[in-house]
């Protein structure tokens, strides 16, 4: 049975990862992420949680202990934020290419400099090519679900790939909010015991990570490549299973208030949530604007996102994120190459908020929705717009 | 021993690119960088193994009667053998085309 | 006893774990010492290598002149993954998932990994006393990207990094102590290890792998391409540096010092100084000078013979 709790999402999240039986937890402080690792390591103290806490010295060495541990055949989990996932940059592409079906937290933070230790999207938007799968959490109770489910995922025979489950840093990791405690019963009847597809073993020694001459890198890629791509069914299937046992049912791509929108908004993370009551308000003076949440980062849900968009001729995109002297929304920039080629396109607009944890307020939200409408009279394409900017 | 394909299609590399056939790197027959190689004279070898334990390619051995001898596969013709044999009983031939 | 240990060469173990067919170059003395170590090591051990020399040399998709199993991950790593595969396996013993077995878990990485780019790792591996044991292979330069210098280049050394020039000795640093510095860490066990001194390495690489915690060996390994000499004189020069006091054979264990090959007559310098072409630019005051500092350094040691440090 599970039990309706008011509880910081940070906390939430590490007793999931407690429900998940993790065997390695390995990690560094960093704000907003430490709450969990803090948590963690009072549930191994006190002997709620058997497993190892490896107090690194680093997010480097968090993310090299997890090779370690995982490729031990533990089940290995880490959380970081800003900083220290930049840190691990390195770890993160070699993690997956060995295959190791790591589960890590990223509580969203903006990338020094100046130094912020606020909510964005800047740290995990450079780690887009990593090779994990990667999915974005609007509240507490999708975090805490999505690591259980993280763990189902990543174990999967077909995948055993790591991934990351990002949610914004404070606004959602710090915040008490409310939410269903799976519990362990139930987890049990979801997560199998892990099965690694291969693991160091004196009795079947192999070598893992050996080099790859120019005449195997590119089939290696390849299998990397397909593996993250093919990954999306088992990432469908595994999200029903969940919905079945735990009754909460997430999908790739959700769209509010979507289906007769004349403009759609397209977020991720929390800021959805914001964005809903901005569309609510909108509603009632009679504006038909909607909204589309892209959860699963990577792989990239195409055909969902195209379902979800169906013929709206004017789309906006929130980037929490700029990519300097380039296209500047790194996921406008995705969903325009997405778009690209296909009839009846969307004019795709962009917005950069809430960066280094700006507020995007209700308001921000009508300028949009504004901006949106005006695109769809002109038929022009506005610069990208800052929001919020002082100019 | 059953070495793994040296070029496979995507399809057949192995889980993670990792090498499940221990010890596969005696498919590569390092003796061809050599331009000399050892030669042993019995007759002053007093079977101590020096040259057995200092060869970096791990190629000598002892034979059956006792006498030690490099594995020529694999002996890149470094000259440590005769180098380090306290007896002078190792020689090296230069390898004629 | 030295000659003992000569005639008592077929007492080492036979079993090849790091098979033939490797890429190191002729007479590298490095590879003859994984091949040494890993010997006396055995069957049951997991191996986490750094990036380098090493690495390329022994793994080449589909080989590995591994016997062992062994994981690479990267280059500045190889303790923190190390440490992840000891923390791994004694909480899945420890939960019941793996049966208990005597296994010993290795990192090793070169003196670049080790002295430079790991420093931070290993310095977090030891400090948390994972039961692991860690090997650095100091062939003193960067020798898998080119001969370039490290905090472990002897001085006067000419590297592609600290080449000699009219206004240049070389490397003008001293060598890093990395072994000191590992035993300021307080692990049960650390020693200087040298290939031309196999009875000495074995009882170390032993001695390592019973102590109970982090133990270091800190390994001689000459690379004759690096260092411009001729091969065949890979084990000779080994000894030569031990005897000249350049690379002393000590160990520490459980923080007393223990000089294993005792040298109170210090071989001329020059020997040693004489054969390698990355010292051939030195001139006759500076290899003196060298020397006196080898010797200044020796003597240090000395006195500490027997001390808990």
């Amino acid at each position: 049975m599970e039990k309706r709790i008011g509880i910081e999402a940070s906390i939430a999240i590490a007793e999931a990862v407690g429900l998940c039986d993790a065997d390695v937890v390995a990690a560094y402080p960093i704000t907003p992420q430490t709450h969990i690792v803090e948590h963690l390591s009072e549930m191994v103290a006190d002997g709620h949680l058997d497993a190892a806490f490896v107090p690194v010295e680093s997010e480097h060495s968090a993310m090299s202990v997890c090779c370690g541990t995982s490729a031990a055949g533990a089940r290995t989990f880490t959380a970081t934020s800003s900083q220290g996932l930049a840190l691990m940059h390195e770890i993160l592409y070699i993690a997956s290419a060995l295959r190791l079906p790591i589960v890590m937290s990223v509580a969203n933070r903006a990338i020094s400099g100046p130094i912020n230790i606020w909510n964005d999207h800047s740290d995990v938007m450079v780690e887009r090519d990593v090779g994990w799968v990667q999915i974005f959490c609007e509240n507490g109770q999708e975090a805490v679900d999505l690591t259980i489910w993280a763990f189902r995922l990543a174990e999967d025979p077909r995948v055993s790939l790591p991934i990351m489950v990002n949610f914004d840093g404070f606004i959602v990791s710090h915040m008490v909010e409310p939410l269903f405690m799976p519990d362990r019963e139930m987890v049990k009847a979801f997560l199998p015991p892990f099965k690694p597809l291969q693991r160091l073993d004196i009795d079947n020694p192999i070598s893992m990570g050996p080099v790859g001459i120019p005449d195997i890198f590119t089939e290696a890629k390849q299998v990397q490549q397909h593996l993250l791509t093919q990954a999306y069914q088992p990432i469908v299937e595994t999200l029903g299973e969940f919905a079945k046992v735990f009754k909460r049912q997430y999908k790739p791509v959700e769209t509010y208030r979507g289906d007769d929108a004349d403009v759609l908004l397209l977020t991720m993370g929390a800021i959805g949530e914001t964005a809903m009551t901005a569309v609510d308000q909108r509603r009632a003076k009679g504006d038909k604007v909607g909204l589309v949440r892209l959860r699963l980062w990577r792989p990239f849900p195409f055909e969902d996102l195209f379902r979800a968009l169906g013929r709206i001729p004017v789309l906006g995109v929130i980037d929490r994120c700029i990519s300097f002297g380039g296209p500047v929304g790194p996921v406008a920039c995705e969903v325009k190459g997405a778009l690209y080629g296909r009839k009846d396109h969307p004019l795709v607009v962009e917005f950069v908020a809430g960066l280094g944890g700006r507020d995007v307020t209700v308001t921000d939200f009508d300028k949009m929705f504004d901006a949106l409408f005006e695109a769809k009279r002109s038929g022009k394409v506005p610069a990208p717009v800052l929001v919020g900017l002082r100019e | 021993m059953a070495y793994q394909n040296a070029r496979p299609k995507w399809t057949e590399l192995a889980v993670g690119t990792a090498v499940t056939c221990p010890g596969s790197s005696r498919a590569t027959k390092t003796g061809d960088w050599r331009s000399a190689r050892p030669v042993w004279t019995n007759e002053h070898c007093v079977k101590c193994g020096v040259c057995v334990i200092f060869c970096p390619e791990g190629c000598i051995q002892f034979q059956a009667d006792g006498y030690p001898t490099a594995d020529l596969d694999y002996c890149k013709g470094c000259g440590i053998c005769p180098h380090e044999c306290p007896t002078g009983c190792i020689r090296m031939q230069d390898e004629v085309e | 006893m030295e000659s003992l240990n000569v005639f008592a060469a077929r007492l080492w173990p036979t079993e090849n774990r790091f098979a033939s067919g490797h890429r190191a170059c002729q007479g590298c003395a490095e590879a003859l010492a994984v091949r040494m170590i890993h010997g006396v090591l055995g069957r049951n051990t997991i191996v986490a290598s750094a990036t380098g020399c090493m690495e390329i040399i022994s793994s080449s998709y589909p080989d590995t002149a591994w016997t062992v199993p062994w994981l690479h991950v990267a280059f500045e790593n190889a303790a923190a993954v190390a440490s992840g595969v000891e923390a791994g396996l004694k909480i899945l013993v420890k939960k019941g998932k793996l049966p208990k077995r005597k296994i010993t878990v290795v990192g090793m990485g070169g003196d670049g990994a080790t002295a430079d780019i790991g420093l931070q790792a290993l310095s977090g591996a030891m400090e948390r006393g994972h039961k692991m044991i860690y090997v650095c292979y100091d062939n003193e330069a960067y020798m898998n990207t080119g001969i370039q210098r490290s905090s472990s280049t002897p001085f006067g050394a000419s590297t592609t990094t600290s080449p000699a020039g009219s206004l240049s000795v070389g490397q003008s640093t001293w060598k890093k102590n990395m072994p000191m510095v590992i035993a300021a860490h307080n692990v049960p066990y650390v020693a200087t290890v040298n290939p031309s001194f196999p009875f000495d390495l074995a009882s170390k690489v032993r001695k390592a792998q019973a102590a109970n915690g982090p133990a270091y060996l800190h390994v001689y390994a000459c690379c004759p391409t690096g260092w411009r000499m001729a091969p065949e004189l890979a084990i000779a020069i080994g000894r030569l540096a031990s005897r000249t006091g350049v690379f002393p054979l000590y160990e520490v264990e459980n923080g007393k010092l223990h000089i294993t090959v005792p040298t109170p007559k210090l071989s001329p310098l020059k020997e040693y100084i004489q054969p390698q072409g990355r010292f051939r630019h030195l001139d006759d005051a500076t290899v003196a000078e060298i020397e006196k500092r080898v010797e200044e350094e020796y003597r240090k040691l000395e006195r500490r013979e027997g001390l808990v440090l």
